[in-house]
């Protein structure tokens, strides 16, 4: 970064050929250009004026808020580059999709969850990126496919699409002041309507709910897909659901459970994690997690297929610089997701709003959390995901 | 033109005044219909081709075909009933290490695996090991990698997925599949979802309507009653939810009608019911068609009300002075008058509501979803956009039929909205 004022110059630096080279080739192919290719050509000259703005695509609210502070405003400030943040990762896959198909892509970075991530990889709609050569190394030179935790890596976990930033958990909270005398503490106790009586909020997705309910009729949390992937194993669920059918509303946005708790309309909810959090630290809810049978998975970033040379550049350019040791450390400051390399861990500290709140006991993958949590196995959910997802609507209307 | 007959009339200078005349008129009509262009252009492109193009998705199935050409080509003369060649072994083997190296493997995975759960973990598995194996025997290779290839479920499926259309998606809108022999079955009951769907669909609509008809034909008749100062002043009270943003009249229909909404508060603070036995009035089917007929309004009265303007109260009268009873004058005489306006209105209204999506997905919970929100779902989520396809086409089919058949009972032409 020579020259910060000039953001052409940044990203010719960055595809190492100088502005004479650049010009010259210009030059050589100026005399066959066809009138087919005049139309591309208008595009790539209208992106090349804004290829110093990135369009982010992520989840809104209090986590996206985290990566702006975390990622987005240093990156700014190192570069000059700045940023249009999108809220469409829920539905980034199919937008992502539909925008292959009209052969118009405009993101350069997809926040999504592993799963989805790794099925756009097999699709060969992601950018391929090799862990060892693109990202950073730890600060004391571990290689990142070292560094990032065990399968939190996309593709082989040597070249893949995916990138993690975090983990985070969706797990069940609950209203302290709805339970006077004894407190909820197992996912059991959920299905217990008798000594737990209260409205549930549950997902409204199968995927977390079929778990559950196998897990408290006994399965042992290691063998829940393997009973989960055959006909009786799904039969088992349902049939467990429908013992709380008539107690559970079910929500569909992040932010409706803390508030649906908050407000008296259910007492216990299925959420993530880290809004539970929010709603304890920042508003001082009285809310609490139970930390048993929590479901976590990662989420990270991928980028998009078949980007143009420039963009492509400074696209990677902020993943790299994005899920570094520091930044993804920093992001812990703000939401409590916890970070996918090993070397950012020891780097966590305390809350933004309140300098005296440790993060760490608050992050899925604490040894205490890790050794109570089910982890979501993407694979089965590719699989058997949208046959599931079928039943379960049937089933929420029946 | 020195050889003009005598009958003929000719202008000055010698043309013919027939030929000129109708050069213009050709020129004139050729003008109009030019003016019309951009119009049949809009249609064209914005209704006609998108219509098409839904078609075209609910029965296109080019995945296999493009991306396994080898296999289709191999599996073209084999029958279900005899072994699979080594030829079509090979075949999968080669397909497959292409789609690795080009990344398109997944496509093939997704799209076995909207028909055959588990075919996502087969094809992708198989599509990473196949890459290190360089020769045959690909059978043994194969089945080396999954015992799921030794088996004739997913020879079936890559047969059957090897046709360029299909009707998969159909099927699936109609809750019913292809079995393990490859005949198609209904869906067991927990997996039906669509039909059940669109017969709620229906009948919801149906409610709907019939509210619309016993709220707006009052009113209406009410209004063509009214001197025109006040029936103006209440045709904006018609007309103004009608301008409002139908989010924002969805919502505030949750702020009245859930749990701790402002009825309940106040069906709890006069004490007719206790705290505790919060009425349950939104995310239910009351709900929405409670939302829906509020929206809805409007399409109804406005053709009713243009209808009944134009009946001329003297028929009521002339009737009442021949002795009939005012109920069975209005009955005989008033009623058959309107029934061009409640035609119109009802059709408006139903073809309407069952093309509805936010009203349902905002205040219908699970029991007043409508068969869009599937549609919607499968575009968003599941991303199977040929079944959404399908339920679409199936859904246009059927406000086209309601049509026709309205057509046949009323008449369209007898339809005037203004």
């Amino acid at each position: 970064m020579k020259r910060k004022d000039n953001d052409s110059d940044i990203i010719i630096d960055e595809l190492g050929i100088s502005r004479r080279d650049f010009l010259a080739l210009g030059a050589k192919t100026a005399g066959v250009i066809s009138l087919s290719s005049l139309g591309a050509l208008w595009t790539r000259a209208a992106f090349a004026s804004s290829v110093n703005t990135l369009n982010v695509v992520s989840w809104g609210g209090a986590y996206q808020f985290s990566q702006v502070m975390a990622y987005q405003k240093p990156f700014t400030k190192m570069t000059g580059v700045t940023f249009n943040n999108i809220e469409k990762a829920a539905s980034g896959p199919a937008l992502l999709t539909a925008q292959e198909q009209t052969g118009n892509v405009s993101w350069d970075l997809l926040d999504i969850l592993q799963a989805p991530a790794s099925r756009l990889y097999s699709q060969g709609l992601v950018h391929e990126i090799n862990y060892d050569k693109d990202l950073p190394p730890a600060p004391d030179g571990t290689p990142a496919t070292e560094d990032f935790v065990k399968g939190s890596l996309g593709g082989d976990g040597k070249t893949g699409g995916f990138v993690p930033e975090i983990a985070y958990d969706t797990l069940l909270s609950y209203n302290k002041t709805a339970f006077k005398d004894k407190a909820p503490q197992s996912i059991k106790d959920v299905f217990d309507l008798e000594n737990f009586p209260g409205t549930r909020a549950l997902q409204k997705i199968p995927a977390g709910n079929l778990e559950w309910a196998l897990y408290a009729d006994g399965v042992p949390r290691d063998k829940i897909y393997e009973v989960l992937a055959t006909p009786a194993g799904v039969d088992r669920a349902f049939k467990k659901l429908d013992t709380i059918k008539q107690d559970c509303i079910w929500w569909t946005q992040g932010a409706q459970p803390p508030q649906m708790l908050a407000s008296g309309q259910a007492v216990i909810a299925s959420a993530y994690n880290g809004r539970i959090f929010n709603a304890i630290a920042a508003d001082h809810q009285p809310l609490d997690f139970i930390w048993d049978g929590a479901l976590y998975e990662w989420d990270g970033w991928v980028i998009p297929a078949g980007l143009p040379k420039d963009r492509l550049a400074l696209a990677m350019k902020f993943l790299a610089f994005s899920t570094s040791t520091k930044q993804l450390a920093a992001q812990a400051k703000y939401i409590a997701y916890a970070p996918a390399r090993k070397s950012s861990i020891p780097l966590i500290g305390t809350y933004y709003k309140n300098p005296k709140l440790e993060m760490m006991p608050f992050m899925p993958t604490t040894p205490e959390h890790l050794a109570v949590a089910i982890h979501k196995n993407a694979s089965f959910w590719s699989n058997y995901g949208p046959q599931l997802k079928q039943r379960f609507s049937a089933w929420l209307s029946s | 033109m020195a050889a003009t007959s005598p009958e003929t009339l000719t202008l000055e200078g010698g043309a013919d005044l027939k030929r000129a005349l109708r050069r213009t008129e050709r020129r004139r009509r050729l003008g109009a219909f030019s003016l019309t262009v951009p119009l049949l252009l809009f249609v064209l492109v914005f209704f006609f081709l998108p219509l098409f193009k839904m078609f075209w998705l609910s029965i296109a199935n080019p995945t296999i075909p493009e991306y396994m050409p080898h296999t289709v080509q191999a599996l073209r003369d084999w029958s279900p009933s005899t072994p699979v060649p080594e030829a079509a072994y090979k075949a999968v083997a080669e397909d497959l290490k292409h789609a690795r190296a080009d990344h398109t493997f997944g496509r093939i995975a997704k799209r076995l695996n909207e028909e055959q759960p588990g075919s996502f973990t087969l094809i992708n598995k198989t599509a990473m090991r196949i890459s290190r194996v360089d020769h045959g025997p690909w059978k043994a290779a194969l089945i080396k990698i999954d015992k799921a290839w030794g088996e004739k479920p997913i020879w079936r499926l890559l047969k059957r997925q090897s046709a360029p259309f299909t009707a998969d998606f159909y099927l699936a809108s109609l809750d019913m599949k292809y079995n393990q022999q490859g005949q198609i079955v209904q869906k067991p009951v927990y997996d039906r979802v669509y039909v059940p769907l669109f017969i709620r669909t229906f009948w919801m609509s149906a409610v709907i309507t019939l509210l619309t008809v016993l709220l707006g034909y009052p009113l209406a008749y009410w209004l063509t009653a009214l001197p025109d100062r006040t029936s103006n002043l209440l045709m904006i009270c018609v007309l103004l939810p009608f301008w409002t943003s139908l989010l924002v009249r969805t919502t505030s229909w949750i702020v009245l009608l859930q749990g701790h909404g402002v009825i309940n508060n106040v069906l709890v603070w006069a004490h007719i019911i206790g705290d505790q036995h919060r009425l349950k009035l939104i995310y239910n089917q009351f709900g929405t068609i409670v939302a829906m007929t509020q929206v809805l309004l409007p399409f109804m009265i406005l053709p009713l009300y243009s209808v009944m303007r134009g009946i001329s109260p003297s028929y009521l009268r002339a009737g009442i002075s021949l002795g009939a009873h005012p109920a069975r004058a209005f009955w005989k005489i008033y009623m058959p008058l309107t029934l061009p306006g409640i035609g119109a209105g009802g059709l408006l209204v139903f073809i309407l509501s069952i093309g509805y999506y936010i009203t349902p997905e905002l205040v219908g919970g699970q029991s007043g979803q409508f068969i869009s929100n599937m549609i919607v779902y499968n575009v968003q989520q599941s991303l199977n956009w040929g079944l959404a396809a399908a339920l679409g086409t199936l859904l246009t089919g059927a406000a086209l039929v309601f049509y026709l058949i309205y057509n046949r009972l009323v008449g369209a032409g007898k339809v005037s909205l203004g």
